[in-house]
This record gives structure tokens, C-alpha cells and sequence, in this order.
């Protein structure tokens, strides 16, 4: 059974329009006029237990517009969505002890307090049985390396730290569903490693499902096997990355790091695309010359210090599908 | 009911160690209200000074009455005070965090913003009430010493109520509406002095619309043993802070209609 | 000159958008007016002996209270002080402007708008409604406004030194709290000042803040009228144009203290 069943979703809010100008405010005293935006325009998908899900689009595509609506903050202005079982809006708070949601730019944890206060207060707000309690928050603190931060009050938390602390505090009550957005924004090199490794231990070794939704594709690229694209309300695509990169292109991408500044290369069936003194990055298509081609053709020919193959960067790839599909 | 006695008993811990980390403002917010508090019974007490009685009423009465609503309303802003800042806390966006624990969302308001120790408002309420019926000296029998506490804490309830209303009112509207605060603050002005001297369509609306008459008027009238010029029975003195508690029940009714607003419309 | 009107014209432009409030915060200020009257003439009815002020007069006064009590230095405007507490009043001090003039013209603008809109509706409920009276005459009716006018610099006067006090913290922020509360109980807004003991009238005579209120209602009695008049509104001047004076002053000790400890 599906964990999560999206419908025909749609959601349309009305905004009052405000008139430019002094005497534009004067005229909207009397009378406010209003204008619809359709943030959701008929949203399908179905998430099986234990998937890790990739939820992409750009600003104002109706990310969080979903992730709300899944969660239960928001009623839908048409189509239905069962939550392991419930309807979100319907029945919010037997749902939401179901669920962990976690605001990359927003703490849960209370800002004066230690750590462990926090975690304390959100035990009484689930109604976790104390045992149970303790052993999912020592699990947790195991897995998160949180034992040093404990009795640390949030504020003087750093955002890493922070953000393991809030990924602990989502877990508390042993959810079955996680829904992360943006989670590593902000965060330093190591931090989203770290972030990303517990994501991923998470949903590997307890079967969590995971719904990521963010604009960092290396979250993307690390985490997800399935990823959903929307834009403007409408799903664009949904499938594997693999089959997304396939959609758009077969373009790879080689690096190459040279041994002398001076050396110009030039290759048939490979395109030049940047160079910044000694690296260039090259663009071929594995269907005219394979990469191993590629690589002894170039090897034999300069002097290159390091090479590596890659594949066309993910954001390229979206941009592309935005294009195709919205034009 | 017992989960949610001992959530709110959590919160309270909570804020006070919140507190305890800001000394400074503690004390500079205490005499601020101290002082303000003050204030409005200088200017009770000058009135009379100059007038000699109001109604029938004299200082020492008024200040019967001054004093329970003073402690009321200042029960009420230290347990309600997070519906005070629920403004910031909708603009923020961290009302969605509510939303997304399975608690209700009164209660997670009300304990996000605890002041217990409002001490100012309430200290002066204290000495002011104290100062009345000791100069009437009022014959405290137990039923009117319950009666005492019951209006207190009705009030308590009543203008909780009121600033959850003020709350829910930034559902629809973002404008932070200082305005309102006239309500809560200009109730207190008003119960301050006897209802005998408003007229009719007023003493209605303080008795059965913001019944914060039944929560001031009529009990002190039962604990000072006065006789009603409005007529009212001893029984209805004794049972009307009754009022302030059916008052606050209609007004978190109010509040959820508002939550329902908020989850069709989002922020 | 024209930056000083630039900020007041935005100001008002931005204050046209809260129609809701505008409405609520009328209807309540109906409301409590109403409240005030009653409670002031049934203290009429109950003193027997004559009053510095008659009845009819004291609820002109009330009315007039309510119509322009945004006049009242109640507080800093919350951008000023989300400013000042986050440390960001350092670019202020890079502006072209003179730094005083300039926060006094956003107090300024943060009140005028305001309390125009706010009076013109009310006082013409009011005299429909609860029996306010017009103005004594027409002389009365202009030394109003011009009443008006120092009365509007001298509570901008006021709020500025608390918006200044405000650079130092938690002391300043006391400071500005008690000035404000002293200011709008000796105004006259929550008594008119003849009804205060008569032993304090020498005291209240002298001080600054019963020119915000009291002046300018009793121009509009004319219970204030030839000399005296004069006399008042240059009491009016006088005390704002020493308030500003010690604004300055302070507000230079404060920049100094400022820029020495680096913000």
C-alpha cells in the first residue's frame, strides 16, 4: 500500500491587488481588487514505504504548497491525498504524530533552552511512553553524534549543529514519513555530508520515507533514486535521474587538468566549453566517440595532469526540461 | 485533560528558566507596569478627591473594585500572553510548527509566551484591594471568599478570552492591531467604576456580551453586601463569574473557526 | 527640506494600506470615548460644588482626547527600535542629512498621518453623535490649530529624545518608558488637568506635557484666550525647542559613545 497517494491536487489562492500611488491606496480603501494564482494545477504521484524522493522546481513552483498540504497545514482547493491511510487536513492531529517535518531555515527547538529540554518538551508534546522515549533519543544521539551538544542551548548551536539537532527532534516520535525542505542550506561542505549521510542511513537501515524537497542538486544527486519536477503548479517529470538525464541529453562532460598552460586542445567530436588556465572542461557525446576513445586520443596527445569524466551538471539538465516542457 | 495540565505545567518551567536568563528586563518590565498600573489609580483616586463619591460609591469601594480587576487582568496577561505576541509568531511563520504537532493549537499558544510573575499589575491590584476592604472592614465570610476567588478567576478566563479573540483576529488581517489592546485596557478602565453609572444598552454589554461586569460589579456588590440600584439577586451576584468562563469557551470557539481560515488559505 | 517631505508623504502612503485597523481602531476609540463621558458625569452628578470646568466643557475635552490621541508620545515607532537594537542605526550616521532633524521628521511623519485621519472622523462623530462642541468661535478654532501645530513638535520632541535615549539600551529603554508614561498622564489625556488637585495645578502649570493635550483643548474652549493664550503656546515652544535642544545634545554624546565603542 502506497504510503503516500497525491490525486489531481490542485490549490488556487486569491491575492488582493494593491494599486501603485498615493491615490491608488486612497481608491483601495474603498475597494480592494483581487486576482487568482494558482499554485497547484492538478498535482498527481504516489510514494511507495522507504522511497526517497527528490521534490524539485524553481521558486513559487508549488513545492511547498505540497509538502503543506501533505502535511496537513493546508487544505487543498480540489483533488484528494491519503497519508498512510489519512486524510492530512482532515484528521491533523492523529496525522501529524505520524509525521516529521524538518525547515532547513527554521528551528522546532526551543532558542533558549539546552538541546535536551527541547527533546524533553517535544516527548511530552507527542506523548511518547518514557521508555520508548529514551531509547529512540539515545539511538538518535548515537547516530547524529549529538552527545556533546546536549546541554548546549540552540542559540549557540552553528547551523550544522543545529540541523542535526532538528533532524533528532523530527525523529523523536519515530514517524514513518520525513518530509525535509531544504535541508543543507547554509550549511558548510562537511555539514552537508554529515546531513546528507544521516538522511540516507535513515531511510537505508529504519525504512524511513523520505520527501527531500531542495535546489541543491548534490542533495539530489547523493540522495535520490526518484525525483518529481515540478514547475508552476503542474508535475513535469517524475522518474529516476537517470532517465531524466536520458530525457534531455547524452551529453558527458570530461575535466581536464593540464600540465602546462600553454597547450591548446583541440579534438574532433569535442567541444571546448570553458577553460580557466589550467582546467578545461570538454563536452562530448558518447555516441559519436566513446569516452575511452576520448581519453586516449587526448592522453597520447598533450600533457595533461588529471582527468576525470562527468556527467552534464543536474541544474543544466532541469533548466533544459523547464525549457522543453513550459515553453 | 490531564495531558494537557501537564503540557502547560512543562511550559511553565519552561518560561520561567527563559526568563531567568533576562533579569534585566524583568525588573525594568515589572516597574514599567507597576508604574502604569499606578498611574490609573491616581487618577481613580484624584477623581474622587475632587468629586467625593461616585454613585453612591465611595473611594474605598472603588478601590474594592479596582484592585480584582487589577489582579484579574493580570493573571490573564501572564497565562495569555502568547496569544499578545501571536502576531509574530503568524508573520514568522512559526505558527505552521504548531500545526504540525498533534496538540491543539490554544494550548500550544498559550504556553509559548508564559509571564507567571506579571508582579507589577499585580502586586499594586493586591495592595489597592487590600487597602478597600480593609477600610470597609469587609466581614469575610467562606462563601464570599470563594465568591472572591471565583470572580478572580473568571476574570482570569475572561480576559483571556479577550486576547484571544485580539489573536485571532491575525488570521485575516496582518496588521498588528495595537488598537485592540484598548480593548483589554480600556475593560479594565471601565469595570474599574460601578456599572450603575452607564447607561442601559452599556451595562447590557458588559453583562452579556464582554460580561466583564459579572466578573467585577456583581460579585464585589455581594462581598461588600450592597444593595443593587440595577436589581440584581444575590444569587445572580453569586453566580455570574460563571460568565467569564462561558465567555472564554465561546471565544476559543472563535479561535478555531480562525485556525480552519488559516489552513484554507495558508499565510 | 524636500527629503524631510519625501518621508513623511511615504510614511502616509503606507498607512492608507491599513484599512482595517483604521476602521477598528475608530470604532473602539468611539466606544471608549462613550465610557469616559459616562464615568466623568456621573462624577459631575455626584460632586455638588462648583468644578474648575463644567460638565459640557469636560466632554468636549474627552472627545477631544480621543480624536487626537495619537498625538500622545506613546511610543517609538518599532522600525526605529528594531534599528537601534540590532546596531543597523550605524548607517543612519552616513546619511547626508543632520542626523537629529531627520529622526525627528520620521517621528513626525509617524504621528501627523495618523492622528489627522484619526481626528477629522472622530470629532465629527462625536459632535453628532455624543454632544462634542465646536470650537468656542473662530479665533478659538485658529488658536486651536496653531495650538495644535507646537503641540505636534513638542510630543515629536519628546519621542525623539526617547527614540535617542534608546542608544543606550537596557537603561535608555527604561528611561523612554517612564518619560512616555509621565508624559501622557500629565497631559491631560487620561484627566483634564484643572480637574487634577488643586495643590498640583502650580506644579503641572510648569511642566512641558500638559501643552500636548490640555493647551490646545482649552484654546478650543476658549477657556484659554488673549494673553494667556499666547502665554501657553509659548510655554508650547519653549519647552519643545529646549527638548530639542537636549535631543541634540544627547543625541551627540550618544553618536560619539557610538562610534568609540564601534557600535
Amino acid at each position: 500500500m502506497a504510503a503516500i497517494t497525491v490525486e489531481n491536487l490542485v490549490k488556487t489562492y486569491t491575492v488582493a491587488e494593491r494599486r501603485p500611488g498615493t491615490w491608488g491606496a486612497l481608491t483601495s480603501l474603498a475597494h480592494r481588487r483581487q486576482r487568482e494564482v494558482h499554485a497547484l494545477a492538478g498535482v498527481s504521484f504516489s510514494i511507495q514505504p522507504g522511497e526517497l524522493v527528490g521534490y524539485i522546481g524553481p521558486n513559487g513552483a508549488g513545492k511547498s504548497t505540497t509538502v503543506k498540504i501533505l502535511s496537513g497545514i493546508l487544505v487543498p482547493s480540489g483533488g484528494s491525498a491519503t497519508v498512510l491511510g489519512r486524510v492530512p487536513w482532515e484528521q491533523r492531529i492523529a496525522h501529524v504524530a505520524q509525521i516529521g517535518v524538518v525547515f532547513g531555515q527554521r528551528t522546532q527547538l526551543w532558542w533558549d533552552l539546552p538541546v535536551t529540554e527541547s527533546f524533553d518538551l517535544l516527548r511530552e508534546i507527542y506523548r511518547v511512553p518514557p521508555d520508548q522515549y529514551r531509547r529512540t533519543r539515545d539511538e538518535l544521539v548515537d547516530i547524529m553524534n549529538l552527545a556533546g551538544l546536549l546541554d548546549t542551548p540552540v542559540r549557540q548551536l552553528s547551523l550544522g549543529q543545529r540541523m542535526r539537532c532538528d533532524l533528532a527532534a523530527a525523529l523523536l516520535h519515530r514517524p514513518q514519513i520525513l518530509f525535509l525542505d531544504e535541508p543543507t542550506i547554509g550549511l558548510d561542505a562537511v555539514a552537508k555530508l554529515a546531513v546528507r549521510d544521516l538522511v540516507r542511513r535513515l531511510n537505508r537501515e529504519q525504512g524511513l520515507t523520505v520527501i527531500l524537497t531542495t535546489h541543491d542538486m548534490d542533495d539530489i544527486e547523493s540522495l535520490c533514486t526518484r525525483v518529481i519536477l515540478i514547475n508552476e503548479g503542474r508535475i513535469l517529470l517524475d522518474g529516476t535521474l537517470e532517465h531524466m538525464r536520458q530525457m534531455v541529453t547524452t551529453e558527458r562532460r570530461m575535466a581536464i587538468i593540464l600540465a602546462d598552460e600553454a597547450t591548446w586542445i583541440e579534438v574532433e567530436d569535442a567541444q571546448v566549453l570553458h577553460r580557466d588556465g589550467l582546467r578545461l572542461t570538454l563536452s562530448f557525446d558518447p555516441e559519436r566517440i566513446s569516452a575511452a576513445q576520448l581519453i586516449g586520443d587526448i592522453s597520447s596527445r598533450y600533457a595533461i595532469r588529471d582527468l576525470y569524466v562527468e556527467n552534464a551538471p543536474i541544474e543544466e539538465i532541469v533548466a533544459q526540461i523547464y525549457m522543453d516542457r513550459t515553453a | 485533560m490531564r495531558g494537557t495540565l501537564s503540557l502547560y505545567g512543562h511550559y511553565i518551567g519552561v518560561s520561567v528558566r527563559s526568563q531567568m536568563q533576562y533579569r534585566a528586563s524583568f525588573l525594568m518590565l515589572t516597574l514599567a507596569t507597576l508604574l502604569t498600573s499606578g498611574m490609573e489609580f491616581l487618577v481613580t483616586w484624584s477623581l474622587f478627591d475632587r468629586f467625593g463619591s461616585l454613585a453612591g460609591w465611595t473611594l474605598a469601594e472603588a478601590a474594592v473594585l479596582y484592585g480584582i480587576v487589577n489582579v484579574s487582568f493580570a493573571l490573564a496577561e501572564g497565562i495569555a500572553r502568547g496569544f499578545d505576541e501571536f502576531a509574530i509568531m503568524i508573520r514568522s511563520g512559526t505558527f505552521d510548527r504548531l500545526l504540525l504537532r498533534p496538540r491543539g493549537t490554544a494550548l500550544q499558544v498559550a504556553g509559548s509566551h508564559i509571564q507567571l510573575l506579571r508582579i507589577g499589575r499585580l502586586a499594586q491590584g493586591l495592595i489597592v484591594f487590600a487597602w478597600g476592604v480593609g477600610v470597609l472592614e469587609v466581614a469575610w465570610t467562606l462563601p464570599r471568599v470563594a465568591l472572591c476567588l471565583a470572580a478572580i478567576c473568571g476574570g482570569a478566563a475572561l480576559f483571556s478570552g479577550l486576547m484571544v479573540l485580539q489573536a485571532t483576529f491575525c488570521f485575516w488581517s496582518t496588521e498588528s492591531l495595537e488598537i485592540f489592546n484598548t480593548m483589554t485596557y480600556g475593560g479594565v478602565e471601565t469595570t474599574q467604576y460601578p456599572l450603575s453609572i452607564y447607561r442601559a444598552e452599556l451595562r447590557q454589554f458588559f453583562t452579556y456580551i464582554v460580561p466583564l461586569a459579572t466578573v467585577t460589579y456583581f460579585p464585589v456588590l455581594a462581598i461588600l453586601g450592597r444593595s443593587d440600584p440595577l436589581g440584581s439577586t444575590l444569587a445572580f451576584q453569586y453566580a455570574s463569574p460563571l460568565f467569564g468562563f462561558i465567555f472564554l469557551v465561546v471565544c476559543l470557539q472563535v479561535w478555531e473557526f480562525g485556525v480552519r481560515h488559516y489552513h484554507s488559505t495558508g499565510s | 527640506m524636500r527629503p524631510y517631505l519625501a518621508i513623511v508623504s511615504a510614511r502616509t502612503r503606507m498607512l492608507l494600506q491599513y484599512r482595517a485597523a483604521a476602521i477598528a481602531g475608530f470604532g473602539t476609540q468611539l466606544f471608549w470615548g462613550w465610557i469616559r463621558v459616562a464615568i466623568f458625569t456621573a462624577f459631575f452628578q455626584s460632586g455638588g460644588a462648583a468644578q474648575p470646568m463644567t460638565l459640557t466643557d469636560t466632554i468636549t475635552y474627552l472627545w477631544l482626547t480621543q480624536a487626537l490621541l495619537l498625538l500622545l508620545p506613546f511610543r517609538i515607532d518599532a522600525e526605529m527600535q528594531a534599528m537601534v537594537r540590532d546596531g543597523s542605526v550605524a548607517y543612519e550616521l552616513t546619511r547626508p542629512a543632520d542626523l537629529y532633524w531627520y529622526w525627528f521628521s520620521r517621528q513626525l511623519a509617524a504621528r501627523v498621518a495618523p492622528t489627522i485621519l484619526r481626528a477629522g472622523p472622530l470629532m465629527l462623530a462625536a459632535g453628532i453623535l455624543f454632544g462634542m462642541q465646536p470650537p468656542a468661535s473662530w479665533l478659538a478654532a485658529g488658536l486651536f490649530l496653531l495650538g495644535f501645530l507646537c503641540a505636534l513638535m513638542l510630543s515629536t520632541a519628546i519621542t525623539t529624545l526617547m527614540a535617542i535615549s534608546l542608544l543606550w539600551t537596557t537603561t535608555g529603554d527604561g528611561l523612554a518608558r517612564l518619560l512616555s508614561l509621565v508624559a501622557q498622564f500629565l497631559s491631560g489625556s487620561y484627566v483634564p488637568i484643572l480637574l487634577f488637585p488643586d495643590w498640583s495645578q502650580p506644579i503641572l502649570a510648569v511642566l512641558p506635557f500638559r501643552g500636548i493635550m490640555d493647551t490646545p483643548f482649552r484654546l478650543y474652549l476658549g477657556t484659554l484666550a488673549g494673553p494667556e493664550a499666547a502665554c501657553a503656546m509659548l510655554h508650547q515652544l519653549l519647552w519643545a525647542s529646549l527638548l530639542v535642544l537636549l535631543g541634540r545634545a544627547i543625541l551627540a554624546r550618544g553618536v560619539t559613545r557610538m562610534v568609540v565603542q564601534g557600535g
